[in-house]
């Protein structure tokens, strides 16, 4: 019988390539299991609402994160504020009404390198700036001080990506709104916007992990106290410690026992999901709301 | 009677001259096609009739355009108003993410209509793009959802929206199938007692079919321009004659 010469034949480069790419894919997802387990683990079992709820006391030697959480969603919310405006502003100014030219280009190549810039020199600028120089709140840093330097931070990242979310945008409905005689701010307003939203969220999504993950650029920034506030607009221009933060002083400096970095970490992690769940549920909303695909 | 009349008009883009000195007069109430081969500058003379070419970077435009006895490339004139009183319809149906009902009302809504005034608006513009019978159902669905004949009447009935006085079409129906392609030549027909049409096409049948008058372009000049019939029957230039009986484009 002859060979059917359209018969699937199985070369030995594809199996190779195919078997590399499945071991890359296993070990990859194995890491990361690994990581949620091992956390999990060691930190889990102490995770209760005592800790969840109450200040550390060196006094009694309990261990609670209470302020450290308010410290972080604090941080978060405050950075959120001043970033989005700034950065989508930004970004709705250099697509749609800069003209192109030397001045943009350097504007666009400074912003890529502010974006790969290590945060530990933004902490520095920020320790120097905001701290020393304008003294905002205490001598030691502030919530606020912190929030602007993690508004240095991510506003880089916030540009690019909303930019590239407006980029995304089909070219064929602004032609279509101007021929309608609608001015650049109508069509920004009411076809641009609604439609880079879920690139704009991507944005905010990814700004929102740079600074749940900020502990160095912090450390100098937003001080290290670690009470519970008692006015929570007052709190702004206080020093405070957020989990990260806190993370690193309990894991080097030692004085607390082992499983407190370890419950930290895993309500960090479990903190970036709710965060990340949430964003995209208020995103899928928001797309049902002003446009329909 | 003319509405639009151009006169010397010359297009660069950059140092590059795409329309050479091309003066025609566009009758009210007529249709009028631009033809020619592809790269003739057929579309970019239609896009200089109500400034969309001035989104374009490094477009320089030269003479004049006299709608409404003004020139619209005066230094003072706001292109937006032109573009309500000249709307265009584009090669790609291009409807919003948005409703068919709000498809239809971006344009009004926009130049400052009463929310009462709108569903009117909307039913009669609908009406007149022959498209009121197939969507009256579903105005809140979304515009994408209609077939592809159905959203390039969709865009014809959200130009009407603006009550224009010039409906320009840039190879209107060269993305549809014959049949909605029919139904679109059919409404030009019917619109024209209303509006002022001028299409861009590069079938010539199509030309033959609907236009009144034909204009025949090439390498950006305006070679040729009379009635449809004499252009297709009668052709005075040599090129006109070339082109029509099909020996290139």
């Amino acid at each position: 019988m002859t060979k059917n010469r359209y018969e699937k034949q199985i070369r030995p480069g594809i199996i190779t390539v195919r078997a590399l790419i499945y071991s890359v894919t296993v070990a990859i997802i194995s890491l990361v299991v690994a990581i949620i387990v091992y956390l999990t683990i060691k930190g889990l079992p102490y995770i209760n609402w005592e800790f969840l709820s109450t200040a550390p006391s060196r006094l009694n030697d309990t261990y609670g994160i209470a302020p450290m959480i308010i410290n972080t969603l604090y941080t978060v919310m405050l950075t959120l504020i001043l970033s989005i405006p700034l950065g989508i502003g930004t970004a709705i100014y250099l697509q749609e009404y800069s003209r192109p030219g030397k001045i943009v280009s350097a504007f666009r190549g400074a912003i890529e390198i502010l974006a790969g810039i290590p945060s530990i020199v933004y902490g520095l600028f920020g320790l120097a700036f905001f701290v020393n120089a304008l003294n905002i709140g205490s001598g030691t840093g502030s919530l606020l001080s912190g929030a602007l330097t993690c508004t240095l931070i991510v506003l880089p990242t916030m540009i690019r990506t909303t930019e590239e979310a407006l980029l995304q945008v089909n070219p064929t409905y602004r032609e279509a709104a101007y021929s309608l005689g609608a001015s650049k701010l109508h069509i920004i307003r009411t076809i641009l916007l609604p439609n880079a939203l879920p690139g704009i969220v991507v944005a905010v999504i990814l700004s929102i992990g740079r600074v749940v993950s900020e502990s160095a650029a912090l450390l100098y920034t937003a001080g290290v106290d670690y009470t519970m506030p008692t006015n929570y607009v007052k709190h702004m221009v206080e020093p405070g410690a957020g989990l990260t933060v806190q993370l690193y002083l309990y894991a080097t400096e030692g004085g607390s026992p082992d499983w407190v970095p370890y419950a930290m970490a895993t309500v960090l992690m479990i903190l970036v999901f709710v965060i990340n769940l949430s964003a995209n549920l208020i995103a899928g909303l928001f797309k049902k709301k002003v446009s329909y695909r | 009677m003319s509405i639009i009349t151009t006169k010397n008009v010359n297009l660069y883009y950059r140092d590059k001259q795409a329309i050479n000195n091309v003066s025609m007069d566009i009758e009210k109430n007529e249709i009028t096609a631009l033809i020619g081969p592809s790269g003739c500058g057929k579309s970019t003379f239609l896009r200089i009739l109500n400034r969309m070419n001035d989104t374009i970077l490094n477009c320089k435009i030269t003479g004049e355009v006299i709608f409404d006895q003004i020139n619209l490339y005066d230094s003072k004139i706001d292109p937006m108003l032109i573009r309500k009183k000249i709307g265009m319809v584009f090669q790609k149906p291009n409807p919003f993410p948005l409703s068919i009902y709000d498809n239809i009302a971006y344009a009004p809504r926009y130049h400052g209509k009463k929310k009462r005034e709108l569903d009117e608006i909307v039913e009669n513009s609908l009406k007149q793009a022959a498209l009121w019978d197939e969507v009256k159902d579903r105005l809140k669905k979304s515009a994408l959802s209609l077939s592809g004949g159905q959203q390039q009447r969709l865009c014809i009935a959200r130009t009407i929206a603006l009550n224009p006085e010039v409906i320009l079409l840039d190879e209107a129906t060269s993305a549809l199938d014959p049949i909605s392609t029919f139904k679109i030549e059919d409404l030009l027909a019917t619109l024209k007692k209303t509006f002022t049409v001028v299409i861009v096409t590069h079938n010539m049948q199509q030309a033959s079919r609907i236009a009144d008058k034909t204009a025949f372009f090439l390498l950006g000049d305006l070679i040729e321009y009379d009635t449809t019939e004499k252009i297709f029957t009668d052709p005075q230039n040599k090129k006109t004659l070339d082109y029509i009986s099909g020996h290139f484009g």
